[in-house]
């Protein structure tokens, strides 16, 4: 039932309704609206049960294992988000001058040096409000330093195969065409592809390190060697940094510009969708251009910059300061854990997908990179089972809805056949972990004891398998009232 | 080891499940000279007790303020409700709904959210959000630009935020796409009635109208979207979701009604939360449904028939095009279109409408009571929604200086993007200001400008 139909003409919620006693607007009614939009007409009540209803029909960190890979899918904590939440903080507007917000500003200028000291770079800007948006900057950068040497020429950027959508979409979004890199059969950049696609033409390379395929590029420092000695720059993708948080820093890579994905490694709500936030952390060498606004500090004052200050800045991202409650929330998960605990991180989510991987190798399921370490995920490919049985790596992800699971990611990185991506990140237990090996286990046995059921699942979810290609062809994007009779 | 559940048996157990001996050695294959040696400059942790702590205090110096504050980020009272159920685990701890039959919660909740929002701007169609209202506008600029398919240029009043209009320039200009500015009127505060003259029509894909505009006042849209239509621009509409309520919809305007609206979502439930997350929305007319960025919920049948939500024209998005794909946007800004969702659900039609009004009347009854007041005067001579421009003899940022000793947000400062209007405020009066806060803020004002006034300062910030 959707809230329209539980609205009932005239019916209000006089409790959240402003007393008003002048009715009549300064305003000519050329300029007033004539209809009613369609909102619904519910009582307080009607509305709190039915979204949290709603709600009750989601998986969710909070009530399900969701080991979803590459999103790292670990516990939110609360009390990050009661400090985020505090009165002051949420009734701060955008543009009270800066003395007015000392206290906030300093959360923010601490959080700034803080991904400043884990990540190995000389300048950050909290800026980006999502990883894509990071991307975005961090290529703006890259182009912004080509074109204040007056080297105009560089309009290519080069992004593995095996890379986020996200990258080569960015990197026509700042005006470069883009080439991919293929890989080789043990997960690597193929370094004879990359040496002769590397020229005067290549403004940078874009790299996610743990990669998308859930392993570490062990040719990193060649990598850098080779784009740089060709005159471009390293664009670190930030998605897969807790893998490595606290055990190895981009800036040691050779890394010119990264994105960090906050709600990723630290462990900031993904609410259903965002929002996130993805700060840019740069070298000495793109400092010049980085997004306004940052928070200084100078004479125990802190103060946001301005254009004035960065005359060389690739702008704003947004009309404000970003996603700050994101950011705050970031701030107490990392302050809570502090140095030890971030390195913890990278530890138990490496060792958490070692473990899985290993126990559902043991369950007789193929990984795609056997002779490799995972590191904070991994792949299964069930190419062989798919041949087998017929099913496949969608029938096997909705099967495990039925257990209680959320699905991995599947059909991605896409050069792997029938893949689910699988990251179980380090706030689960071994315990979980177990449960989740015994349920792909039985999945395994149905595949081929009784294929039907896998190829039908779910069973239990509040609806079954949806037709997405009714949903694409006969586009049904909003209610409308049904006519009567 | 905080939020880490192992212990040491079950360490111990996985380790030997693996065939390692240490942690440390399933790093193995990370060059040796890449291992981090330490993490200088991050703190000791700390438990939640202490984090708590520091952060309130923090909080607690920052203090609280009667806030007259708006220019495009305003305080509205949001229903206790909202985030109570906001920040459920189960709408606040999911992710985006790839595998739909697991987030029908999430799915139904945005397919509400679009019918909501394309009915309040009167258009078709709108996503399922955006990350705020300021790159709404630059996607909008990249949605017009490719269904125009020739001109690579827009017209943008300066009327339109100036912060906007660097951010649509930060995002756009590495596309080749400009904007060209068109001048305001300084008796009226909105688009020069000759302003749109000497345009070079066919050099522009589109033309973006602020209604309300940045000082608060109406533009005469539509007048201006039927000139934008008749010589084949689109119109992009920016717009405040709380005056959609009292204020002609987009989809209305003109004989043919905008093309694209956008705006900002905080008015609808967010909290000011010194700038963010807030959200962007986005409604367009159904023939530019392609061309829209970001996520799209549909309705559709399961296969017992039943009807259910998924996520909808994916080949869009840059998961499956890849560098073709409209925009880079991966997600949306789920969990504050989830509190929106459930505030225009809570406060209904005849609510959200008596917001505007509330504001509105606020606003008109402060400016009253401040242009009584020696030494100010209004900007503008034009009708306006929830906020106004007021000119004042002293410098503006002395005077914001003096209301803020006395505890007061008295407006935002717009001599630093529109010198020529001289020394101005702009001053913003929502529902949740009482009778008595307008009589405190007028009656601070008239005090502090009582005092010393200067004849120099009198000349030098004359109007232009």
């Amino acid at each position: 039932m959707l809230i329209f139909e539980l609205s009932r003409p005239g019916r209000r919620n006089r409790a959240q309704i402003p007393t008003v006693e002048q009715k009549t607007p300064a305003i000519p009614a050329s300029f007033l609206r004539q209809d009613q939009p369609l909102l619904p007409e519910v009582s307080e009540l009607d509305a709190v049960r039915h979204y949290t209803a709603l709600s009750q029909k989601n998986f969710s960190i909070d009530t399900h294992f969701y080991p979803l890979g590459s999103c790292t899918m670990k516990y939110n904590p609360r009390g990050a988000n009661a400090a985020a939440m505090l009165p002051q903080f949420l009734a701060r507007h955008p543009d009270a001058p800066d003395d007015t917000g000392q206290g906030f500003l300093a959360c923010l200028y601490d959080l700034q040096e803080m991904l400043k000291a884990v990540t190995g770079m000389t300048a950050v800007s909290l800026a980006p409000m999502a990883g894509a948006q990071g991307e975005f900057a961090g290529v703006a950068m890259i182009r912004a330093y080509h074109d204040s040497r007056g080297d105009t020429s560089r309009n290519e950027i080069l992004v593995p195969d095996a890379a986020h959508g996200t990258n080569p979409a960015t990197a026509v979004m700042c005006g470069y065409s883009v080439r991919e890199i293929p890989t080789d059969v043990e997960g690597n950049v193929d370094m004879a592809a990359l040496r002769a696609a590397v020229g005067p033409h290549t403004a940078g390379l874009m790299l996610t390190n743990p990669s998308t395929l859930g392993v570490f590029e062990k040719n990193i420092l060649d990598i850098q060697r080779i784009v740089h000695d060709a005159g471009g720059l390293l664009y670190y993708d930030g998605a897969n940094l807790n893998a490595i948080l606290g055990t190895v820093k981009p800036g040691d890579m050779g890394f010119d510009a990264i994105h960090i994905n906050l709600h990723k490694t630290f462990s900031t709500p993904h609410g259903g969708g965002g929002p996130g936030a993805g700060p840019v952390g740069v070298n000495a060498k793109l400092a010049p251009f980085l997004p306004l606004p940052i928070v200084d500090k100078a004479n125990n004052r802190y103060r946001l910059l301005k254009e004035e200050d960065l005359p060389q800045s690739i702008g704003r991202m947004g009309a404000h300061l970003g996603n700050v409650g994101v950011l705050l929330r970031a701030y107490a998960y990392a302050r809570m854990l502090g140095g030890s605990g971030m390195r913890r991180v990278g530890e138990f989510a490496t060792l958490n997908a070692n473990y899985l991987m290993t126990e559902l190798r043991k369950a007789g399921f193929e990984v795609a990179f056997p002779g490799r370490r995972a590191s904070h995920e991994f792949i299964v490919t069930l190419k062989r089972l798919k041949a087998d049985t017929g099913v496949t790596a969608m029938d096997v992800a909705k099967r495990l809805l039925d257990k209680g699971f959320h699905a991995p990611t599947t059909y991605f990185p896409q050069l792997v056949p029938e893949c689910l991506l699988i990251e179980p990140s380090e706030t689960e237990s071994k315990q979980t972990l177990d449960a989740f090996v015994r349920a792909m286990k039985t999945i395994l046995e149905e595949a081929h004891a009784q294929p039907e059921t896998v190829k039908t699942a779910p069973h239990t979810t509040p609806v079954r398998r949806l037709d997405d290609v009714k949903a694409a062809r006969e586009l049904d994007l909003r209610w409308t009232r049904p006519t009567a009779g | 080891m905080p939020f880490i559940p192992h212990t040491e048996e079950d360490v111990l157990a996985m380790l030997s499940s693996i065939g390692v001996d240490s942690v440390d050695a399933l790093f193995d294959e990370i060059p040796a000279e890449l291992r981090a040696r330490g993490l200088e400059g991050v703190p000791d942790g700390m438990n939640e007790m202490q984090v708590a702590r520091l952060m309130g205090e923090r909080a607690e110096a920052d203090g609280t303020y009667l806030n007259f504050i708006g220019a495009g980020a305003y305080e509205h009272h949001i229903p206790a409700a909202v985030w109570q159920l906001a920040t459920r685990g189960e709408f606040y701890s999911s992710y985006t709904p790839y595998q739909a039959e697991a987030s029908q919660g999430t799915l139904q909740l945005i397919y509400e959210y679009q019918t909501m929002m394309a009915s309040l701007t009167g258009l078709d169609v709108t996503n399922a959000s955006l990350y705020e209202g300021a790159s709404a506008l630059a996607e909008a600029v990249l949605m017009a630009v490719r269904a125009h398919k020739g001109a690579r240029r827009v017209l943008v009043p300066r009327t339109v935020d100036p912060r906007w209009r660097d951010v649509v320039r930060s995002i756009v200009r590495n596309q080749g796409i400009e904007l060209t500015e068109l001048p305001y009127d300084l008796e009226s505060g909105r688009l020069a009635p000759d302003a749109l003259k000497n345009v070079q029509w066919d050099a522009h894909a589109a033309l973006i109208i602020a209604q309300p505009n940045f000082f608060g006042t109406l533009e005469l849209v539509d007048e201006l979207t039927d000139s934008a239509h008749e010589h084949g621009l689109l119109v992009i509409a920016v717009v405040n979701p709380t005056a959609l309520a009292l204020l002609k919809a987009p989809g209305t305007w003109g004989a043919k009604g905008a093309d694209i609206a956008v705006g900002d979502g905080q008015p609808l439930g967010i909290p000011l939360s010194g700038g963010g997350p807030y959200f962007g929305f986005l409604a367009c007319r159904q023939a530019l449904v392609r061309q829209m960025p970001g996520r799209i919920v549909g309705r559709t049948l399961d296969v017992d028939g039943r009807v259910g939500y998924t996520l909808t024209l994916q080949a869009r998005e840059q998961h499956i095009r890849r560098s073709k794909a409209t925009s880079n946007i991966c997600t949306n800004q789920g969990l504050m279109v989830t509190a929106a969702t459930i505030y225009m659900a809570l406060v209904g039609p005849e609510g959200l409408k008596e917001v505007a009004y509330a504001s509105h009347a606020n606003a008109m009854r402060l400016v009253e009571l401040l242009v009584e007041i020696d030494g100010v005067e209004p900007a503008f001579d034009t009708p306006a929604f929830h906020e106004f421009v007021v000119r004042f003899e002293r410098p503006a940022d002395a005077v914001l200086q003096a209301l803020r000793a006395e505890g007061i947000l008295g407006g935002f400062h717009l001599a630093p993007w529109y010198p020529e209007l001289g020394s101005a405020l702009i001053v913003c009066a929502t529902e949740t200001k009482s009778a008595a806060d307008l009589e405190r803020y007028a009656k601070t004002m008239a005090r502090i400008l009582s005092k010393a006034p200067s004849r120099a300062r009198r000349v030098i910030n004359r109007k232009p």
